[in-house]
């Protein structure tokens, strides 16, 4: 990066650590917290709409559907990660890329299932082999989100479910006795009261999310866990600066790092519980009502 | 408008071509000499100059691509990229499930590497999951400790929990060399036989180009050139 880095092995002290610092592998690896906030960032929404659709499903009074809904929570809630995350990113990938095979290349008359291999037309590859590693890249990311989003949306649905449960039967009954449909008392009443309840359940996926984005190397996407591992690890004359084991000092940074994460967490849940305890029949709505007589 | 659609067809054509001549090459980016990310952020290593050299051989546009261990053979076979070359043994078990082009490094011998020369072989072992030397220790009624990264087997060694480590010699030696007497090799043992690239067995075109470009190397030297300075003057060589 600097001129006077240009041999690092006749350089020492500070001005070494300076390069060191700011190699093109450090700057990946400064890139790679960005990753990390995007993927969690892009997946907490999309795995929240996945277990509000898996609730809903699940509270569904057509049977189908509810079945549909409970077998998915149940399911993916049983499978480990680690399984979960070698398996359906690449049964995914090869679902895309044999849709995409079938529309794309009609007249292939070779299988597409050769024992182990799987073959499809390279105008199908997803994304082409010929694109550049940027595209690759983004599209592992997609596919990380979506793994990360079914998982992880299958213990909100879970949680959602419960709390709809929890909201008090009597205020469904008043809904009702406004002549609200099933439709518009799910949507005006349910849904904005069940929120207090679901919290303390999502607050603690949120928090596993933080720490779960590791998982994300089986997919090729390099997060910061890897490279502190591969900056830290002890490196010989083969490289341009080499030093013993300081994965100490990478994972110490990473624990910075993640408490910071924790506190922001923390800080953000408690206003977001007190907003929503606003007028609510339980103990903490009840106590700001006190304090604001 | 029209002029727009036409450079787009002739863009999506000239894609199309390029698609069929583009290899992507996987690599585990952990295994110095043979494979690792440089200070840059780079692939570089033994693996990266022979690959290189093959594809430029063989007229091939190759890309690089990084891939934990554990995963590398899912991964080509379910086609995210076309080969592997990662400093993988040819094995029976391997060989079952995906293709082996021809030997680029003989049989390489492993080490034993130990805190002092006393220890203990037949104790405790640690050696990187999937590899030769893991299935060495299982059978050798050893205790084997299995890491991800060839760089934990090592620490495992260093901080007392493994007597020995058991990796390749190239891998282990630089390490020796630098520990300052640190590390010390307890011993030697010839485990499997050479190293090749991987690729899925369907891919048999690709095979015969990358396998003429190795045979073409050998013979005028340059894979020894390389091989002897990546690992040394004194390292094996064909």
């Amino acid at each position: 990066m600097f001129a006077f880095c240009a041999d690092p092995k006749s350089i020492e002290g500070l001005t070494w650590l300076m390069c060191y610092l700011t190699s093109g592998k450090h700057l990946l690896f400064y890139a790679s917290f960005g990753t990390v906030l995007l993927l969690l960032a892009v997946t907490a929404p999309v795995a929240l709409a996945f277990g509000f659709g898996g609730a809903m499903a699940a509270r569904s009074p057509f049977l189908p559907l509810s079945l549909l809904g409970k077998a998915y929570t149940a399911m993916v809630r049983g499978v480990p990660d680690i399984i979960f995350f070698l398996f359906v990113p690449i049964a995914l990938d090869q679902g895309f890329e044999y849709l995409r095979h079938k529309v794309k290349c009609p007249g292939w008359d070779r299988p597409i299932w050769q024992g182990n291999d799987f073959i499809v037309c390279p105008e199908a590859k997803l994304p082409l082999s010929s694109s550049p590693q940027s595209v690759h890249e983004v599209y592992g990311f997609a596919l990380a989100v979506l793994a990360f989003a079914i998982v992880f949306g299958a213990f909100a649905a879970n949680v959602i479910y419960g709390a709809m449960r929890a909201v008090p039967r009597a205020q469904m009954e008043t809904a009702e006795a406004y002549g609200m449909s099933h439709r518009q008392a799910f949507w005006r009443v349910l849904v904005p009261q069940m929120w207090i309840y679901a919290l303390p359940g999502l607050s603690n996926l949120w928090m596993i999310l933080i720490k779960a984005t590791p998982l994300l190397f089986l997919l090729g996407v390099e997060d910061i866990v890897y490279w502190a591992r591969d900056l830290g690890g002890s490196k010989t004359q083969a490289f341009a600066y080499p030093h013993p084991d300081w994965r100490v000092w990478y994972f110490l940074a990473l624990l910075a790092f993640y408490l910071v994460m924790t506190r922001v967490s923390e800080g953000v849940l408690a206003r977001v519980t007190a907003r929503l305890s606003h007028g609510q029949a339980t103990l903490g709505g009840e106590m700001q009502r006190k304090a604001a007589r | 408008m029209n002029k727009f659609i036409l450079s787009a067809a002739a863009l999506a054509l000239s894609a199309g071509l390029a698609s069929a001549q583009t290899v992507r090459l996987g690599t585990e980016g952990a295994y110095p000499p043979y494979n690792f990310i440089n200070d840059k952020g780079e692939v570089d290593g033994f693996d990266r100059a022979v690959g290189d050299e093959v594809c430029k051989r063989a007229a091939l546009t190759c890309e690089w691509v990084t891939n934990e261990w554990d995963s590398i053979i899912p991964n080509l076979v379910s086609g995210n990229y076309d080969v592997i070359i990662a400093g993988m043994s040819i094995t029976d078990e391997r060989d079952q499930v995906i293709d082996f082009t021809q030997e680029y490094i003989p049989p390489a011998a492993s080490l034993y590497v130990g805190l002092s020369a006393e220890a203990n072989t037949k104790g405790v072992v640690s050696a990187q999951t999937a590899t030769i030397q893991a299935a060495y220790v299982a059978d050798s009624g050893a205790t084997l400790l299995e890491y991800p990264t060839p760089d934990e087997t090592i620490a495992a060694v260093r901080n007392g929990e493994a007597d020995v480590v058991l990796a390749d010699k190239d891998y282990l030696l630089p390490a020796v060399n630098e520990s300052n007497g640190e590390l010390v090799v307890v011993d030697q043992v010839q485990i499997g036989g050479g190293v090749g690239m991987g690729l899925r067995e369907s891919d048999t075109e690709l095979k015969g180009k990358i396998d003429a470009a190795i045979t073409s190397m050998k013979e005028d030297g340059t894979l020894n050139a390389l091989i002897k300075k990546w690992f040394g003057e004194e390292a094996l060589v064909f």
